[in-house]
């Protein structure tokens, strides 16, 4: 029920923020009652997740609101709780830094109300256990998110994104839409308790599950569905895009696990497939888009599809397992993707802050206008190398953690019966690696370009550091990246009531009490296999270079010098020969750009005594929307155009057409029946 | 039981000391052979730890702008790539921390490691830093999955990616000789002249030539913060050696309770296998040519198909 209050809280907040947004008090209150809020949310989702542990039965109620003759029932289990914790620990995050950072906001009429309103519709769509009432808490989530896409609308290219975002959520509501209709049957019954008594005809579950991935996919990211979100995650304030690509996908996660692994129970082996092959193209594709943006926030929105794809390898393979009745295989491919899930709002929300405070700092997104903030924000920096990192699936920290459990479960793959998996779970597994291995490719240019170096431009060497709202909420962040690293065993067994819930196992039990494996390492199936001890890694790493340092400076030699750069003997003071984002991303442009966006580049390099400079021009063909997205724009242009001859007629044509429509209509009737 | 812990610990540090020891030792062996084989004198064998030793003793010049970040990363780096090879068998298998990481973590260990070397490459903003940076990320970008690629075969033969199992399991009679095994291990030396910065992939004695790329990432190092660097390269060439040495040649690897006699075999089959590795090491860096860096990824590309080769190949044998 406290959950209730929690979205009640947020809804009224909501309408107060759109009455009083024009106070000077607004900004404070508004988030204030939205961070306590999301931290009562967050601590119910603790508790319930604790409950379901214990053995306890789900928390069920229900409201009369809604459909007049069901009402809106609410639900929720471990797999529920878990996503609340989610939302709720990003959202209360998310406020506190908007403490800080919006206080910068020119007009907080057009976010306040959206910003409470979208924190009540995430919220509503985790615990929502009837199709009516989760389509209403995800159609609200949407539209309360793309009016915040287009709060800036003056800006360049927004209101271009809140266009396609439009577009693409009413595509997927429609797809999630279907999916419902077919689940529920033919009598209709909408509540996700009827649902689950319902057994599906395979080629209608099979269809079901293709929806919720077009539906449920459109909005996390999954390639090609991800054209909408470089677009609108970045266009959003730096809070609200760090909602969006940390918390929001996830609630896109959960609306595809809810569907496929709860209400659908069951799917064939091929089903898991082309989710895994989904997820396998989408984190290498996104990864690879991210490496040729210029743009802070563009290039972490693309990164949020590449960790989509790793959450979506890990469910594919959970739903492979599953089929084949390998219950501990599926539980720890499903834990892995949880995990997962947990981890990226994490470190997603902390770098969308990292690149919210350089905007503040320095007013541009482009990285090429970036450089050596490391020494004027020293914490924003030390805050986003975290990020960096985590992200980056590097040990110690948490997303090295998750995707090492993801490669345990890929491990597990020969014990498949089917060839078709055999062949298809390495090469994801190849994949994925590739992903991680491009991944921190990308973050050395992302940190790289904007953090060190020299200034690129004065707005960069002018840059102050952010404020402490900002940089508690960065660090606060940084510390659970930092601790799920560390004892990554509180995630996986916080997990285990969701996986016996969703595919019946559970893994071993991985506290100490528990007696499994040394102590406080991650072992997934048995310690003869494989084991993961982060807390004992870091300790070792910070010792023997906190040893190594020690003894050098006491032993050897602590002099310093402070000189000129060396640069082979040729420095150059001009900051502009540097590397920059494009000419690091190069390399790895010409490897795999060539195959992946057709890249041409074409250079104009004047006749000697000519005194223009010479031109390197690059050309990156998108070809996800050139396939998918261009014809179908076209098509509706052209349709348009055709009917266009309609709207400027004489009231006798329209007349005489709504009449010729109607006789149309009476007669198929007529002949219908 | 304190006593055996105690004795445990002992053997895990005597474990660190040693890679830590033998690594110059080891650079300088493939030095000398590698100079002997071109009908040079060679420097003397324990000139790396002279090298060492003079670097620390100078002072560190660094550049007006670097960061703090730029002044830690040596320290890191060496810690990093340390701890990581103390965990890859050399004498013994199973040490008492064996079980803190995995392959797959210990591959991860290493790519930490490379990323913080990469960072504080572009931190002073010269040019050679950068281009040590985006060419070292390039390779790195394929070197690291067709290493994991390399671990899934191994990993899936063995049923395991612990270290220490993994090399027992290959040195028991049930392994066979398989296709799969052999098209792992020439991976894996693929990888691992790639990694280390070998010829033909990189030239670790070059300066001044804009093929190099990871001595262009650490060129504004110097004095102590050099030596760390160097230190920590030295001890993942050895790494590698040893990891090749523990996967696929693991006779005489003592078993942790096996008693000093046990160690000391196994530490003589161990300086017998690293000679054999420096050997053939330096050999190959004789009778190769530099590459251009652009065909770097077409010969670790082959190395990539070679473990997703030997991963197929396996189902294929397995089901026959």
């Amino acid at each position: 029920m406290s959950v209730l209050v929690v979205a009640a809280v947020l809804l009224a907040t909501a309408v107060a923020a759109a009455v009083a947004a024009g106070r000077r008090a607004a900004v404070p209150l508004v988030y204030g009652a939205c961070l306590v809020a999301c931290a009562l949310g967050a601590a119910v989702g603790a508790s319930e997740l604790v409950r379901a542990a214990a053995g306890g039965a789900p928390t069920v109620f229900s409201l009369p609101v809604g459909l007049p003759w069901s009402g809106a029932h609410f639900r929720i289990d471990a797999l529920g709780a878990f996503f609340l914790l989610v939302v709720n620990l990003g959202g209360a995050i998310a406020s506190l830094y908007a403490f800080g950072y919006g206080r910068h906001e020119q007009a907080p009429g057009r976010v306040l109300p959206f910003y409470a309103a979208f924190l009540a519709g995430m919220n509503l769509v985790v615990i929502a256990d009837d199709a009516f009432t989760f389509l209403l808490a995800w159609e609200s989530m949407s539209l309360a998110s793309w009016a915040l896409v287009v709060a800036h609308h003056r800006r360049e290219g927004n209101l271009h994104a809140g266009y396609v975002y439009l577009v693409m959520a009413s595509f997927g509501t429609l797809a999630l839409l279907l999916a419902f209709g077919l689940l529920a049957g033919a009598d209709g019954g909408y509540a996700f308790g009827v649902i689950r008594g319902h057994a599906q005809t395979p080629t209608l579950a099979a269809l079901v599950l293709f929806l919720a991935l077009l539906g449920a996919g459109s909005k996390a990211g999954v390639v090609p569905l991800h054209a909408w979100l470089p677009l609108a995650h970045p266009a959003a304030p730096s809070h609200v895009s760090a909602l969006m690509s940390g918390v929001m996908t996830k609630v896109a996660v959960y609306a595809f696990v809810r569907i496929t692994f709860d209400l659908l129970g069951g799917v064939s082996w091929w089903q898991g497939m082309l989710v895994l092959a989904v997820g396998g193209t989408t984190a290498v594709l996104g990864v690879l888009y991210a490496l040729m943006q210029h743009d802070l926030k563009r290039l972490l929105a693309y990164h949020t599809v590449e960790n989509i794809g790793i959450i979506f390898i890990g469910l594919g393979l959970a739903l492979a397992f599953g089929a084949n009745g390998m219950g501990l295989a599926a539980a720890l491919a499903l834990t892995a993707a949880l995990f997962h899930v947990l981890n990226h709002s994490l470190f997603k929300s902390l770098l969308f802050f990292g690149a919210g405070a350089v905007l503040n700092a320095t007013g541009q997104r482009d990285m090429e206008r970036q450089g050596g903030l490391i020494h004027r924000m020293p914490l924003t920096a030390t805050a986003f190398l975290v990020g960096c990192v985590a992200i980056s699936a590097l040990p110690p920290l948490n997303g090295f953690a998750s995707e090492w459990l993801t490669f345990q479960a890929i491990l597990q793959s020969p014990d498949l019966p089917q060839w078709g998996l055999k062949l298809t779970v390495p090469a994801v597994g190849g994949l994925l690696a590739l992903s991680a291995a491009l991944a921190a490719a990308c973050f050395v240019k992302a940190f790289g370009i904007v953090f060190l170096g020299r200034p690129r431009s004065v707005a960069a060497s002018n840059a102050r550091e952010t404020d402490r709202f900002s940089l508690t909420a960065m660090f606060a962040l940084a510390a659970l990246c930092l601790l799920l690293g560390l004892l990554p065993t509180i995630v996986v067994d916080a997990l285990a009531p969701v996986s016996e819930a969703l595919v019946g196992a559970r893994l071993p039990v991985q506290a100490p009490s528990g007696g499994n494996g040394p102590w406080l390492s991650l072992v997934p199936i048995a310690e003869g296999r494989s084991s993961y001890n982060g807390l004992l890694l870091f300790a070792f790493i910070a010792a023997s270079a906190g040893l190594a340092a020690l003894l050098v400076h006491r032993f050897a030699s602590r002099r310093l010098r402070r000189g000129a750069a060396w640069d082979c003997g040729f420095p150059d003071s001009d900051p502009r020969t540097q590397y920059t984002a494009g000419s690091f991303a190069q390399p790895i442009r010409r490897v795999f750009g060539t195959l992946v966006f057709r890249a041409r580049e074409h250079v104009t390099m004047p006749a000697p005594g000519d005194r223009r400079p010479a031109r390197l021009h690059v050309e990156l063909r998108d070809v996800a929307w050139e396939t998918f997205y261009a014809p179908v724009a076209l098509a509706v242009g052209h349709a348009a155009q055709r009917l266009n001859r309609f709207q400027f007629l004489t009231i006798r044509r329209y007349l005489t057409l709504v009449f010729v429509s109607l006789v149309a209509l009476l007669s198929v009737l007529a002949l219908w029946l | 039981m304190i006593l055996g812990t105690l004795g445990d610990l002992a053997v895990q540090l005597v474990q660190m000391l040693l890679v830590l020891g033998a690594a110059p030792l080891f650079t300088g062996f493939v030095r000398k052979v590698r100079a002997r084989l071109q009908r040079r004198k060679g420097p003397p064998l324990v000139q790396p730890y002279r090298d060492l030793y003079r670097l620390l003793r100078k002072e560190a010049v660094l550049a007006e702008n670097a960061s703090w970040l730029f002044r830690a990363t040596p320290y890191l780096v060496f810690g990093t790539i340390w701890v990581a090879a103390s965990l890859v068998p050399t004498f013994a298998t199973g040490l008492v921390f064996s079980w803190t990481a995995d392959l797959i973590a210990i591959v991860a260990l290493l790519g930490s490691a490379r990323f913080f070397l990469a960072l504080a490459g572009m931190d002073v903003g010269t040019s050679f830093g950068g281009i040590g940076s985006s060419r070292e990320a390039m390779i790195a970008s394929l070197a690291e999955p067709a290493m994991l690629l390399i671990v899934f075969p191994v990993a899936l033969i063995a049923g395991s990616t612990q270290l220490a199992t993994v090399s027992e399991f290959m040195a028991s009679p049930e392994v066979g000789l398989r296709v799969t095994l052999g098209f792992a291990l020439v991976a894996l030396v693929m990888v691992a002249i790639a990694e280390n910065a070998r010829i033909p992939v990189d030239n670790p004695a070059t300066h001044l030539e804009l093929t190099m790329v990871h001595e262009a990432m650490v060129l504004e190092y110097s004095g102590r913060h050099l030596a760390m660097i160097e230190l920590a390269a030295a001890v993942k060439l050895l790494l590698y050696a040893s990891l090749v040495a523990s996967v696929f040649f693991p006779w005489g690897l003592a078993t942790a309770d096996g008693g000093i006699a046990a160690f000391a075999a196994g530490g003589a089959a161990w300086a017998l296998k690293m000679a054999a590795a420096g050997l053939l090491l330096a050999v190959f860096e004789t009778v190769i040519a530099k590459m251009r860096v652009f065909r770097v990824p077409e010969f670790l590309g082959a190395a990539l198909m070679l473990g997703l080769l030997g991963t197929l190949l396996l189902f294929l044998t397995r089901t026959l």
